[in-house]
């Protein structure tokens, strides 16, 4: 415990993150436009100050643990391919932890792993994208930058530690009282959230004044890309509520380390209020992982559509509106819990009512596309998975709010179909759409389209027999988080099916990332605007020199008139007029 | 115009298709697992309009949007742009005031389910529920019938009082489709009227630590004369039980639902199995060798944590019992009988 927490601060200062800051106490200067040290792909495992450098540490560090957290799912989904325990036995005895203990801490693992796979994710595009589409040299603070991907580091191995301290058997939830009982691996789950939930709210705070603080001139809230308008909605979420997971499972901790009674109904706590405090944050948390996501979404589709985006203020303010009444739904996820009964009706409410601001991004974006000249590469195709993906997890959602159906499907598979829909839909289908929309502006080459393809009809359809099937055996009766089934169910063939669609959709990642790797070098190269898109880093070479822009950006138009002629959304101000640049 | 003909004719076709898809598979009118409770109707009335809504909003945005890549795809070698069209005010505002209309109906049908749901009968026949790791004890406070089946008489409303021994567990049997979590340190109820008899499954919904796929016990819905046979069978076993040491050693351990993790049958649960426990030769993590005897049990069960039997964690996931002399002397008896 004290080992992880010693560990992760010897590591950001052995890293040499936080170097300047410890000049800077010590009353030493610092040259303003930091040099980099390192060159080719080394400059990527070095600490750097560029946000295109963190913004790609970030994306292979998400990639990284979504490699991790998919192997675990695959280990766990082939225990489930029958009924009975197949190799996840009893008699198992691999770190310290028999067969279904094993499969808790890989079930909970899994969990917790893809939400820190998707914030760091959230980060990359963020920091990748942001200052490029607001025409900015890099982020308002680029050492606080470098810092909460640091951090990030130390974050995601304690927690992958627990696996190998004796686990921990909660879910991701790690509701109590089970998580106060939980061995060790328990006190390294929490801290490594906690320390992944610290990079989150300083990744936050710093993309909210970059976005406020360093737009090109002329670039009025109006005129700002979609995306920038999702990433200051998800950062506000971020930097608001993470404080509350925080601070529950810093209570359970305090409850573990020293007895406080917090959540012991033995000493007069609440198991309760604990619910209360976690999905304070981890459904807002969920609007976190869209919000970027959709934003990708209707940044790209204007340009593979060759039209507008429809009802541009209708989606940038949705986004808001979706984060606005996300903050005030959290109890749909407690209708069982043995809260106040009166309280579920008000939060039935609340909870159909963030249909309304997600339906208008739908109506919008099949407005966008009616009409068009829609070509389908790659990032095009990724987009409208997304699309169709995200919607099917927003319909299988108001059965989960209207109470008394939900009091059936809580804690069913039919839950865990839908949330995956949902993240898969609003997060995993765009980042994909963004690696291969923004991948030429980092390397200049193209990752292979073939293979590309391939990647999304190996990836879309199996993802429908998953998540569809896991809907189905949900109704049947099949609980969440159960090492084994009951046979009499009879869903064995059900999830085996399941099973052969998990294993086709890590084939499809893993084809992926062998794309991605192969192309960085042997990709063919791509230089130009290869997606004839609107937006400013298109309108220079590919890849991106280090400060950006060699001239300031002014924004003369909208950013998504396409099929207007000779509208350009913006144009660099020539060195004589740019007396007032901000920097 | 010709467009939005076309797009209207296939977006009604495919609502009826999509909504008779998820009907042959089962998932709209009809639903497995079988509805056995009166609550169970209301339920599944609720899903199957909202199957019918799903059905249509699927089709109206799937429709259009295949429409239009199929349609307004970039043929080969146009370079053109789409047709400038920024957006539409009117539209807009449809779009957004016509869900908040079906948020306000759904909302209200959701009400009126919940409420038929919670209905309250004053006659209902009330029964105590314990969840612990990995099992529920089920009481019968008129009859001092304690068992670990559930036995319940048709078309009479129960309510259960539900509380929990150590973690969150949740009371779930999919043929009644209701769910409520049980929290230690306070009462929880469970309101159902079941109306078809059968034999069903309570199974645990919460997450509860290792053993929490095999907290299923047995729901059995009776007519009423079984009903009252079973409980006068309970009444007798209770009576005879209580004249001999093993026999109230049995009560015991049914009390307190030591089966949910220690077999009777030589299968592993979450502890040691039972048979032939007395007298057996059992290595702890220490390496030592212990003879189980009447001292060893009783230890084991007033503090597990003073030995830990091989391959099992430590700190032992067995919580600490406490029992007088005469009852452990009787749990004693009632294991030596396990052969
Ligand atoms: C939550 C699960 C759980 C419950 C409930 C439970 N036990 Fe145990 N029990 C264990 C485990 C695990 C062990 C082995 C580890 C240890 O030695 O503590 C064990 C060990 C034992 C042993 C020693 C067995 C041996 O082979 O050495 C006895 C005797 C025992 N329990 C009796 C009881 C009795 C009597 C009850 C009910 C009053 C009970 N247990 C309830 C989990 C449980
Ligand atoms: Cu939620
Ligand atoms: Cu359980």
């Amino acid at each position: 415990m004290l080992g992880a927490l010693f560990g992760a601060v010897s590591f950001l200062v052995g890293c040499g993150v936080t170097d300047d800051w410890i000049k800077w106490a010590r009353g030493i200067d610092t040259s303003d436009h930091h040099e980099e040290h390192w060159h080719g792909w080394e400059k990527f495992l070095n600490v750097s100050f560029d946000h295109k450098v963190i913004g790609i540490q970030y994306t292979l560090i998400a990639l990284l643990l979504l490699g991790v957290g998919g192997t675990f799912a695959m280990i766990f989904r082939t225990e489930l391919a029958a009924s009975q325990l197949q190799f996840l036995t009893t008699d198992l005895n691999l770190f310290g932890q028999t067969g279904p203990q094993l499969f808790n801490t890989l079930m909970s693992l899994h969990g917790m792993i893809m939400i820190v796979s998707i914030l760091l994710g959230i980060s990359g595009i963020i920091n990748y994208a942001v200052p490029l589409l607001i025409g900015a040299a890099d982020m308002s603070f680029p050492r606080l930058n470098a810092f909460s991907y640091w951090i990030s580091v130390p974050a995601a191995i304690t927690l992958v530690s627990s696996l190998f301290l004796g686990g921990f058997d909660t879910g991701w939830t790690g509701y109590p009282p089970l998580s106060a009982r939980a061995p060790v691996g328990m006190q390294m789950f929490f801290m490594g959230v906690f320390i992944a939930g610290w990079s989150s709210i300083l990744g936050a705070l710093n993309v909210i004044v970059t976005a406020l603080r360093m737009r090109a001139k002329g670039m009025t809230a109006m005129k700002m890309p979609i995306f920038v308008w999702a990433s200051i909605a998800t950062s506000i979420i971020s930097m608001t509520a993470t404080q509350f997971i925080g601070l529950a499972f810093q209570l359970v901790m305090f409850q573990r380390l020293f007895g406080m009674g917090f959540f012991d109904p033995a000493k007069g706590g609440n198991p309760v209020l604990f619910q209360h405090l976690f999905w304070f944050y981890s459904h807002p948390a969920v609007y976190v992982f869209i919000l970027p996501g959709l934003g990708v979404i209707s940044e790209l589709l204007p340009v593979f559509v060759r039209k507008p985006l429809f009802g541009y203020r209708w989606v940038a303010m949705s986004s808001f509106g979706i984060a606005l009444v996300g903050f005030v739904v959290w109890a749909h996820h407690m209708f069982t819990s043995g809260m106040n009964e009166y309280l579920r009706v008000p939060f039935m409410y609340s909870t159909l009512l963030v249909s309304v601001p997600t339906g208008v991004k739908f109506f919008s974006w099949v407005a966008t596309m009616w009409k068009g000249r829609i070509s389908t590469p790659t990032p095009m195709l990724f987009v409208l998975g997304g699309i169709v993906v995200f919607f099917m997890g927003g319909l299988s959602g108001p059965p989960h709010a209207t109470v008394s159906t939900d009091l059936h499907l809580h804690d069913t598979y039919f839950v865990v179909g839908h949330f995956h829909d949902t993240i898969f839909g609003g997060f995993v289908f765009p980042f994909f759409a963004a690696i291969y929309y923004w991948f030429p502006k980092a390397t200049g080459r193209r990752m292979n389209e073939f293979w590309g393809k391939v990647h999304f009809w190996l990836m879309t359809p199996s993802f429908f027999i998953l998540t569809f099937g896991m809907m189905y055996v949900g109704l049947l009766g099949m609980r969440r988080r159960i090492a084994d089934y009951d046979p009499a169910l009879g869903l064995d063939s059900a999830h085996l099916i399941l099973t052969i669609a998990g294993f086709a959709i890590f084939t499809s990642v893993i084809i992926f990332g062998i794309n991605l790797f192969y192309s960085i070098k042997h990709g063919e190269k791509a230089e130009g605007n290869i997606w004839n898109s609107r937006s400013p880093e298109w309108q220079v070479p590919s890849p991106m020199a280090a400060h950006n822009y060699s001239k300031p950006l002014e924004v003369i138009g909208e950013p998504y008139d396409y099929g207007l002629k000779d509208a350009p959304y913006t144009r660099f101000i020539e060195p004589a007029s740019a007396g007032k640049s901000k920097h | 115009m010709q467009h939005f003909v076309v797009v209207g004719i296939l977006v009604i076709l495919t609502t009826v298709l999509t909504y008779l898809g998820l009907d042959v598979a089962g998932l709209a009118k009809h639903q497995h697992p079988v509805s056995a409770s009166l609550q169970s109707i209301s339920i599944d009335q609720l899903w199957n309009w909202e199957m019918m809504v799903i059905s249509f909003l699927f089709s109206l945005i799937i429709v259009p949007m295949l429409y239009s890549l199929i349609v307004f795809r970039q043929k080969k070698g146009e370079l053109e742009d789409g047709e400038h069209m920024e957006g539409n005010a009117t539209l807009e505002v449809v779009w957004t005031v016509v869900p908040i209309f079906l948020v306000v109906i759904f909302a209200y049908l959701g009400g009126k389910s919940l409420g038929d749901v919670r209905r309250v009968d004053p006659q209902a026949v009330t029964i105590f529920v314990k969840a612990q790791q990995f099992t529920w004890t089920f009481e019968y406070p008129e009859y001092g019938i304690i068992s670990s089946e559930l036995h319940i008489p048709v078309n009479k409303q129960v309510v259960l009082k539900m509380t929990s021994a150590d973690v969150i567990h949740s009371f779930w049997v999919p043929e009644f489709r209701i769910k409520q979590d049980v929290v230690p340190g306070r009462y929880t109820e469970y309101r159902v009227t079941p109306i078809l008899v059968g034999d069903y499954k309570v199974r645990c919904a919460e997450l509860c630590g290792t053993s929490h796929s095999y907290m299923e016990n047995a729901v059995i819905v009776d007519t009423q004369e079984d009903y009252d046979t079973w409980i006068a069978e309970q009444v007798e076993i209770a009576k005879l039980a209580s004249l001999t040491p093993e026999g109230q050693g049995q009560l015991l351990v049914a009390r307190n639902g030591c089966t949910g993790c220690h077999s009777l049958n030589g299968t592993r649960l979450t502890g040691p199995t039972w048979l032939n426990i007395y007298g057996r030769e059992e290595e702890m993590n220490d390496g030592s060798k212990i003879v189980i005897d009447d001292a060893y049990i009783a230890e084991s069960i007033l503090d597990p944590n003073a030995h830990i039997v091989a391959t099992y964690a430590s700190p032992s996931q067995m919580p600490a019992f406490v029992f007088t002399d005469e009852e452990i002397a009787n749990i004693i008896a009632y294991l030596k009988t396990l052969k």
